[in-house]
């Protein structure tokens, strides 16, 4: 008999089929198992509900991890020693998170945690995000642990409940596609920029439907912290999830981390990790390639992340009626240049860009220099392990002697729900994920860049680039070796 | 889960495209432990000025809005963030329906989940529909039709896919969690696998 020839398959097809706890039918659903799940304060009291609605617990705790991010104040405690909540709401729901881990037995990163942080800082730096895995969190950007070669993407609350107390998920699958990213990012080019140039490639629904793999010498070339920041934005093209195949950077990011694996045991599952790649001839619903070497520091300047341009170029006019609004919104002309805007904000976070390479980026632009005089800026480390690394390299005596403000780790500006907010009609540059109108406060304009980009804003006072800083505002001359 | 199986209403069209959960419902109206009364707040940045005042001109404003259970907007809705406070929103405003010619992932799979229906047509009859602020149509989940009026009276009938397990849980009011319980021996054999 000869042997059946096996499909060729994608690495979404393997970690896909490897978690299929019943397969999709015509009229339902796969059930797929859920290797990891992360939890925060904002998404999840109403999945526990459904836990005591249904007099059940916590499937399986030991695959659950739960931290305090969104709502969560970045100042300190006050002088009475309370945490200054937005509102008394916001507190109660941080202290619902805590009575329902201690209730069901969860990890709790919690305020004593020295790995309190942004959820999706948090798990990879724990460990806890590993290749090979299914991850899902109450949160959209989720995908940004498929930066490890894991199937991650964000779920509803009702889903949170689902996998609470199942560990599964009834899914469809989605499509697959794949870009390559040909030739290498030039220098002062980022991830940032390279999710913002594919965001407008795609359009923000081009990747609907489908899980999308980052493939090609410019991705490979990415350490983790960049491929982190390039597969969280996949959300912001319609994709749930994006991927890279694990390879050596991946695993000697994870050595050594908490909740990985040590030793021969380690070397053991590296092996393993090593194997999840697309086959040769793998099939892709869509397959895309693009150039990097082509893209420059970018920046959008309307309300929605696919309407960026290189800086320097003038503001595209707008193609259709809500274009024709996101302008009107932003306060911007077709043909303006960006360089004419003056920014009120500066915010440097988030799950995005608020890993210690983004903050060391922001601090080598802004050594020496002083903000521009009217600007506000925010800087705010993903998690507390970045917050202590950050304290020992002296970065927030960067930031503050520059005169920005060095705040505690969380969320803050990007979601703006914890009182860091930009005022209405007030233009921000913000290293996070979403320009929407109202996103970091009602009424406020947003321009996402990457953190050089914003630091450089920050210091000349209006939309600038790394390259246009020349000497501006330098307190000392800096002496060179 | 309230069932849907068939309605006939006035439709509400906000034509823009991209509306995303954040125009939905602003992060600020998160920190809530319960959906109740979550549709009060619901395009709060829309609806309401700075002091919370309604806004006059705004067609969520109008008393028609409240009495309009079906939602067009427009292409690519419901984008960005995974809050389930979306269609919780959009329900507690008085909407059962939310057509668009594309509907985000997370969104729509949520919308399914809490028994707001998402449905999705053609480009064309999208844009027909975008045309007919305030008119009355029916939406069929039975059929998987929407029926309407052209305006020489002639009835036209669309046809629109869903996920056949979604249109099943919706059209009974299931609870998809349900579903999940059943299926306990395969999840206890998954877990027991090497």
């Amino acid at each position: 008999m000869p042997v059946p020839e096996l499909l060729p398959e994608s690495l979404f097809d393997k970690l896909w089929n490897a978690h299929v706890v019943e397969p999709q039918s015509e009229a339902t659903p796969a059930i797929l198992y859920i290797d990891l799940h992360l939890v925060h304060e904002v998404t999840s009291p109403q999945g526990f509900d459904l836990l005591r609605e249904k007099g059940i617990g916590v499937r399986r705790p030991e695959r659950t991890l739960a931290t305090l991010d969104h709502a969560t104040p970045s100042l300190p405690p006050g002088a009475d020693g309370q945490r200054p909540y937005i509102t008394e709401q916001a507190h109660y729901q941080v202290q619902t998170l805590r009575a329902n881990c201690r209730e069901f037995g969860i990890e709790l990163h919690d305020w004593d945690s020295p790995s309190r942080g942004i959820v999706h800082v948090m798990g990879p730096e724990l460990g806890a995000t590993q290749p090979g895995m299914t991850i899902v969190c109450g949160d959209s950007h989720t995908s940004t642990h498929g930066a490890f070669g894991a199937l991650a993407f964000g779920i509803g609350t009702t889903e949170v409940g689902h996998v609470l107390a199942k560990q599964c998920l009834l899914q469809n699958k989605p499509g697959s596609m794949r870009i390559n990213v040909a030739g290498t990012l030039g220098e002062g080019v980022t991830a940032k920029d390279l999710a913002l140039n594919i965001i407008r490639h795609l359009g923000m629904n081009g990747g609907t439907g489908y899980v999308i793999e980052y493939a090609g010498e410019a991705v490979r070339s990415l350490d983790m912290e960049s491929r982190m920041t390039l597969c969280n934005l996949t959300i912001e093209a319609g994709a749930r999830a994006g991927l890279i195949a694990p390879d050596e950077t991946t695993i000697d990011y994870l050595r050594g981390r908490a909740k990985v694996p040590q030793g021969e045991i380690y070397a053991r599952a590296a092996e393993q990790w090593l194997q999840l790649a697309s086959d040769k001839d793998a099939a892709f619903d869509q397959e895309i390639t693009l150039d990097a070497s082509g893209m420059r520091p970018t920046i959008t300047y309307g309300t929605d992340p696919g309407m960026s341009v290189a800086i320097g170029e003038p503001v595209p006019a707008a193609s259709n009626a809500s274009q024709e609004k996101a302008l009107q919104y932003m306060g911007f002309r077709a043909g303006q240049s960006m360089r004419e805007r003056k920014v009120d904000i500066v915010f440097v976070g988030s799950c995005t860009n608020g890993r210690i390479s983004d903050l060391r980026a922001a601090a080598s632009v802004l050594r020496g220099r002083r903000l521009a005089n009217h600007v506000r800026m925010l800087v705010v480390p993903g998690s507390e392990n970045i917050r202590r690394q950050a304290e020992i390299e002296g970065l927030h005596e960067v930031f503050s002697t520059a005169g920005a403000e060095w705040r505690l780790p969380g969320c803050s500006m990007c979601i703006a729900m914890n009182g860091d907010t930009v005022p209405p009609g007030k233009t921000a540059v913000s290293t996070s994920n979403r320009n929407f109108a109202g996103r970091q406060g009602a009424g406020s304009r947003t321009l996402l860049a990457s953190p050089e980009t914003a630091a450089a804003c920050a210091v000349m006072g209006h939309v600038a680039k790394v390259m246009d800083l020349g000497t501006a505002n330098l307190e000392t001359v800096q002496e060179v070796a | 889960m309230r069932a849907f199986t068939k309605l006939t209403g006035p439709i509400l069209v906000l034509e823009q495209e991209n509306i995303d959960t954040d125009q939905i419902i602003p992060a600020r109206y998160l920190t809530v432990t319960n959906f109740d009364g979550i549709g009060e707040h619901a395009f709060a940045d829309w609806r309401f000025d700075a002091n919370g005042d309604p806004l006059p001109g705004h067609v969520l404003n109008e008393p028609r809005a409240g009495h309009s259970p079906i939602l067009v907007g427009g292409h690519n809705f419901g984008c960005g963030s995974s809050r389930e406070h979306a269609p919780h929103a959009l329900l507690g405003f008085g909407f059962r329906v939310v057509i668009s010619s594309q509907i985000a992932d997370i969104f729509r799979s949520n919308s399914h989940n809490v028994g707001l229906l998402p449905v999705v047509l053609d480009a064309t009859q999208h844009a027909s529909l975008l045309q007919m602020d305030g008119e009355e149509i029916t939406v069929d989940l039975e059929q998987c039709r929407v029926t309407v009026r052209a305006t020489d009276g002639a009835e036209q009938n669309w046809a629109f896919t869903i996920d056949p397990f979604a249109r099943h849980c919706l059209l009974r009011g299931l609870d998809r969690f349900d579903f999940l319980n059943q299926a306990e021996d395969a999840i206890e054999a998954y877990e027991k696998s090497p």
